[in-house]
């Protein structure tokens, strides 16, 4: 992010920017950034706040009227949303999602029958929200769930995405499949706006979508093509989740 | 959150690992008080409209975010899966704050939001981007932006 700070403002425009990352930034020195205390991927803070999100906006546009530069400031709202400090009650899904199969029913059966339970909180989530942010891979719910199925028979199953080699539309369809269970789960009963640890802790350590893609992953980075196996190393569980397989 | 010392061993490590250096000069160009100025937004949460090409491994261009998009409109395929989505998923002001952005426009605190944002991914050394950034410039200077907000993730 600071590169492109110092790109664009050489070449005569100015820049401001959000740091997530404030050592990155110290060390880049672009010409003006505005440190936030907030999770990787929360820039603005919080979702569904408008004001907390305008504080934020409003503080880094500030930074284009400094009288010189580099400016590196600290958001003051330290805390503020999306902070995860463990002071705040355990969030738990409301709906516990059956972890046990019973005893004939392979990863494939369960994970089946947990999709089509999440399915009508996805369907709620859409209405309410008027859009998903599914849909990076182009497939549909259950095209979807068949490919990601497909890698623990097979590391080279067939792609059904056009636009992408298969290790990218493996990528694509795995945060899909996070998003909408996420968007599913923020639809039910109960607290809509649980921090992101929380959401990554159920999602990682409660869904039968968490253990397919875990297995994926252990399934794939044996594979004999080199994008896929890479792909699957890195790019499907969060690296702080690595050390838990 | 976040500072590095905050974070969780492996993911401390990796960021640490991530490529990232200084510049011999410091650029700054300064302009007209806030509210005269049109404003941009380049994000790089791998974001573009679900008719446009995918990012993949590497990628160092931009895709072209319509100022008239709508939240729906939109898809991220940054390759990352070490920062949160989940905000994305519920409201994209979280990282692309366009509504926040004409909501300062219709109060007169900026002057103009431009026609069109932008998004990179950049989950690689940044250097990669300047070919591409200085192209961005000339599209900018275009629409006649003379803020730009860059929003990581």
């Amino acid at each position: 992010m600071g590169g492109l700070g110092h790109y664009l403002e050489s070449d005569g425009i100015p820049t401001t920017q959000i740091s997530l990352v404030r050592e990155h930034t110290e060390v880049m020195r672009p010409p003006r950034a505005l440190w936030v205390p907030f999770p990787l991927g929360r820039p603005l803070g919080a979702a569904n706040d408008p004001a907390l999100q305008l504080r934020v906006l409003r503080a880094a546009l500030a930074l284009l009227e400094a009288p010189e530069g580099p400016v590196l400031e600290d958001f003051p709202d330290e805390a503020a949303g999306g902070k995860d400090d463990g002071a705040e009650a355990p969030w738990a899904c409301p709906i516990p999602l059956q972890r046990e199969p019973e005893a004939d029913d392979g990863p494939a059966t369960v994970f089946r029958r947990e999709l089509r339970g999440l399915q009508p909180w996805y369907d709620r989530a859409c209405e309410q929200r008027g859009h998903t942010t599914v849909g990076a891979s182009g497939l549909g719910i259950s095209d979807l769930a068949e490919f990601l199925l497909a890698f623990l028979e097979d590391t080279a199953p067939t792609n059904p995405c056009t636009q992408l080699p298969l290790e990218l539309a493996l990528k694509a369809a795995a945060e899909d499949l996070k998003t909408l269970y996420f968007e599913a789960v923020t639809a039910q009963p109960g607290d809509a706006s649980p921090t992101p640890a929380a959401l990554d802790d159920w999602f990682w350590q409660e869904t039968h979508a968490g253990q397919l893609l875990m297995e994926i992953k252990r399934h794939c980075v044996k594979s004999q093509d080199p994008a896929l196996a890479m792909i699957a190393n890195f790019m499907i569980v969060p690296v702080a989740r690595s050390s838990w397989e | 959150m976040v500072r590095l010392s905050d974070l969780a061993g492996e993911l401390r490590d990796h960021l640490l690992e991530a490529e990232c250096h200084g510049f011999d000069t410091q650029p700054w160009v300064t302009g007209p008080p806030l509210r005269q100025r049109r404003v941009a937004i380049v994000t790089t949460a791998g974001l573009h409209t679900r008719s446009d090409r995918p990012f993949v491994l590497d990628s160092a261009d931009y895709r072209v975010l319509p100022g008239d998009a709508q939240a729906g409109d939109l898809v991220s395929t940054h390759v990352s899966p070490n920062f949160d989505r989940t905000g994305f998923a519920q409201d994209w002001n979280i990282v692309f704050p366009l509504d926040r952005l004409r909501e300062l426009e219709r109060a007169g605190e900026i002057g103009s939001v431009a026609d069109f944002h932008y998004s990179f991914m950049i989950a690689s050394t940044p250097d990669l981007a300047e070919p591409a950034a200085h192209e961005l410039a000339l599209l900018l200077r275009k629409d006649r932006v003379d803020a730009v907000l860059l929003v990581p993730v």
